[in-house]
């Protein structure tokens, strides 16, 4: 029966063409639309570490105190709790992140020093994150001390420095100090970049810099302090409570800076660890280093949320084109209807000779559902183009603006749910063409 | 042209006249909201800033020893006078379209008189002239003004906009202002006419500014203001960016904060720019789609009431009555669209506000909005009408 109902439906497509296309294409920008949208929207709310981001969670404690005091604790942590909490070793895993800006050369070669992001971390950052090596690995947790000169640097850098030879073992010239490379990473690129987003909920929506390429290199943080003499230069992003400290060292300053990590793998572990938190909170209190004892402890997609990272560029153009969407198939519904009306003196002999509502409506929903999948098909080629029109856009999530299976699926999925969903009303309309009426007239 | 007739004759489609109502009204919303943020991008993207931008261009630099900043300074700005084509060469930090201090000021020490959100712009002295800000009222900062680091208030040149919220009445010259929690003090010596903020956005007022004269040191190094004939400001730029390796072959440029302020001006609203166009595109697709619909739709009456039509024109309808009951209905139907619309658009816009903090939409909007759905109404409705009117009066008399 579906066949016999699929031919009529190609046969009267063929009938008339203009209409059948104006529907179509109609049908199709709006998916196309609408599916580029949420594709991006889709891929920049990604989850960055899919096999851990359960296990991974970010400690929050309030270390701030007058004049500048915040009733909430904030997103990073003054370098002696970080340290204090770290050194506790209380998780699976824990590691500590800040970035700041370096210059980079490899001595020897002639080219001016290149400015780059370095990460200053600690050596559970790679197995916690999943990081991948090409070549090496991790500096060892022995080398954390501070005169340790061990590095790991990123793929886009070895390729641009060394021409993507195995560059272990290589010295490189970080700011004055020489590092060893001791690992090379092979390409890694989290959307965003979830360890160091921290200041996320006070940018209002221009959070599109979170999805740039991750550092370029990687040293363990008591290197990072010894090499920078203990002052960051620029320290990217901090927030002081006292600025009368400005140019202290960043062990002592009263400055927010460094984000902890830790990694917990059952429930019962993270009751523990928040059981921990609040007890240090407490006592920092108690010893008059904290005004409040507030923590927090959330899981990294919770920390994604609170931190709004999807931009909200991003977000208002899903909204507007889900509007879109929503217009193309009202309109779809209206084009419908005359088509099925139109055939009402056909519909009126089908049911004269015995066809029943029912097979009448099948059949209206069997074409809309065929217009469905042509305006799926124009729909995901229009996606294509929308995603290569994002591709190439001057923003830091052009490269990762791809179409993925279950988006291509979704694309045709939604175009069909969206034409059966417009031809529904229609199709009741048609199925109830009086019969003698339409019979008389033709 | 009687208007109840048409009216009932439309409570025989009341299914698809409500379609295109909803159509319209839904369009309309849609259409207004997006005019309205895109019209917002547009007019931020030609924001007036206060500074000669066609002559100026900026070179910054990174990774280099701050303690040492006098010595770079001089061997820098030196150089970069040598430059074919360099008008002048000012120390600098802070740019509008780049970044800038923030900070909040207030007329009195404690922040009880109101406190007011601020771009800190510092320079040299001569760098105020060479941005090509206008005063209206006191004077330009000199050499002598550039306090030492230690004391306790700075003079400074002011906006007119900043000048006129902190003294609604009074005259600004030789007032003092503060910042930072009441740990620094401002003597104004100057009003600028305009200066604009360093990141402008539509959320905020942007005509707050404020320029302080600083010395040479490690707080006022590595960025480096260049004034050149407009033609040629980008050939100018171009050798000076390459004559930094060998003036400051330790210290890294920093690209994204060196360009031409027409670069600097596009960098800025590029993704403003992106905005603005996706929302131009989706209007049109918009406009094209609810056309689509309106000509289907009355494409389909048409030929519904050939009958109909056919004995109105045999009892004396003339051919443009038949047109004109097409273009009336059309209009009635849009005006009930605009109606639904109206509310819709308000629905629309109390939620983006809550999201993107943009203020409320101004009537204007509607208007326009409903103008243009009346106007694509008409058009869309033309060629059926036009068929309509060319049904011939002996259609009355064929299968009756």
């Amino acid at each position: 029966m579906l066949g016999y109902y699929l031919d009529l439906a190609l046969r009267s497509l063929k009938r008339s063409k203009a209409l059948a296309a104006m529907m179509v294409t109609a049908l199709a920008v709006g998916i196309g639309a609408s599916m580029t949208t949420l594709t991006v929207a889709h891929l920049l709310s990604g989850d960055p570490v899919p096999e851990r981001s359960a296990t991974l969670y970010h400690p929050q404690l309030n270390p701030t105190m007058p004049p500048r005091l915040v009733h909430e604790p904030t997103g990073a942590m003054d370098y002696r709790s970080a340290m204090d909490l770290w050194s506790a070793h209380r998780a699976d895993r824990q590691t500590l992140v800040a970035s700041s800006p370096v210059k980079v050369r490899v001595e020897g070669s002639g080219k001016p020093p290149l400015p780059r992001q370095v990460l200053l971390t600690t050596s559970d950052f790679f197995p916690m994150f999943d990081v991948p090596f090409r070549y090496g690995g991790p500096w060892a947790s022995t080398d954390e001390g501070p005169h340790a000169r061990v590095a790991v640097i990123s793929s886009a850098l070895n390729e641009r420095l060394f021409g993507g030879v195995d560059s272990v073992g290589r010295s490189l010239r970080l700011r004055d100090s020489d590092v060893r490379i001791v690992g090379v990473l092979a390409p890694w690129r989290p959307a965003p970049r979830f360890y160091d987003i921290w200041q996320g909920r006070y940018r209002h929506g221009n959070t599109e810099s979170f999805y740039n390429d991750p550092e370029d290199i990687y040293i363990p943080l008591a290197t990072g302090l010894d090499i920078f003499a203990g002052k960051m230069p620029v320290m990217p992003v901090h927030f002081c409570w006292d600025m009368s400290a400005e140019g202290a060292s960043m062990q002592t300053a009263p400055c927010a800076w460094l984000s902890l990590w830790v990694q917990l793998a059952s429930p019962a572990k993270v009751g523990d660890y928040a059981e921990f938190l609040q007890g240090y909170a407490q006592q920092q209190k108690r010893l008059g280093r904290y005004t409040s004892d507030q923590t927090r402890l959330q899981s990294l997609m919770q920390w994604l949320e609170w931190n709004r990272v999807v931009p909200g560029t991003v977000r208002m153009q899903a909204w507007m084109a889900q509007a879109f969407l929503l217009i193309c198939l009202v309109n779809t519904v209206g084009l419908l209807l005359t088509r099925f009306l139109r055939r009402s003196g056909e519909i009126g002999v089908r049911r004269a000779m015995g066809a029943s509502r029912r097979a009448v409506f099948t059949q209206c929903l069997v074409e809309a559902g065929l217009i469905g999948l042509f305006g799926g098909f124009g729909g995901w080629l229009l996606t294509l183009l929308g995603l290569w029109v994002v591709r190439q856009q001057p923003v830091a999530y052009a490269d990762l603006a791809h179409l993925d299976l279950p988006m291509f699926f979704g694309t045709f999925a939604m175009s069909i749910a969206a034409s059966l969903l417009a031809g529904v009303l229609p199709a009741l309309r048609a199925s109830r063409v009086p019969i003698g009426f339409q019979l008389k007239t033709l | 042209m009687p208007i109840r007739p048409i009216l009932r004759a439309l409570r025989h489609h009341r299914f698809t006249t409500a379609l295109i109502v909803l159509e319209i009204a839904l369009a309309c919303a849609v259409l207004c909201n997006a005019c309205f943020i895109a019209v917002g991008k547009l007019s931020l993207m030609h924001i007036r800033s206060g500074i000669d931008e066609r002559a100026l261009a900026v070179v910054t630099i990174d990774n280099f020893d701050r303690q040492r900043a006098d010595d770079l300074n001089a061997r820098v700005v030196n150089g970069l006078r040598k430059v074919d084509g360099v008008q002048s060469v000012d120390l600098i930090d802070g740019l509008p379209f780049l970044d800038a201090g923030a900070e909040s000021v207030s007329p009195d020490r404690e922040g009880k008189l109101g406190s007011y959100s601020t771009s800190f712009y510092f320079g040299d002295p001569d760098a105020l002239p060479a941005l090509g800000v206008e005063l209206t009222a006191g004077r330009l900062p000199r050499d002598s003004d550039v306090a030492p680091g230690d004391a306790a208030v700075v003079q400074s040149v002011i906006t007119r906009s900043l000048a006129d919220r902190l003294w609604p009445h009074a005259d600004p010259l030789g007032k003092v202002f503060w910042c930072c929690h009441g740990t620094g003090g401002f003597r104004v010596i100057g009003v600028a006419r305009e200066l604009i903020q360093a990141q402008p956005r539509d959320d905020i007022s942007v005509g707050n500014a404020i320029f302080t004269p600083q010395r040479s040191g490690p707080m006022l190094a590595g960025q480096y203001l260049l004034r050149a004939d407009p033609a040629r400001v980008n050939e100018v730029l171009r050798k000076a960016r390459a004559a930094m390796a060998t003036l400051a072959p330790d210290a890294t440029v920093d690209d994204e904060h060196t360009g031409t302020l027409g670069d600097l001006r596009r960098r800025y609203f590029r993704s403003d720019r992106a905005t603005a166009d996706m929302l131009m595109g989706t209007m049109a697709a918009l406009l094209a789609i609810t056309a689509l619909g309106i000509a289907g739709l009355a494409g389909y009456w048409v030929q519904q009431r050939r009958k109909q039509i056919g004995i109105r024109r045999a009892i004396g309808a003339t051919r443009r009555d038949i047109l004109r009951h097409f273009q009336i209905e059309n209009f009635l139907i849009v005006g009930m669209g605009i109606a639904l619309g109206v509310l819709l658009t308000y629905a629309f816009d109390v939620v983006l506000m809550r999201f993107y903090e943009l203020p409320h939409l101004p009537p204007a909007y509607l208007l326009v909005g409903a103008v243009a759905l009346w106007l694509l109404g008409q058009l869309a409705v033309l060629g059926p009408a036009l068929r309509a009117s060319r049904v011939p009066p002996v259609v009355a008399t064929r299968s009756v």
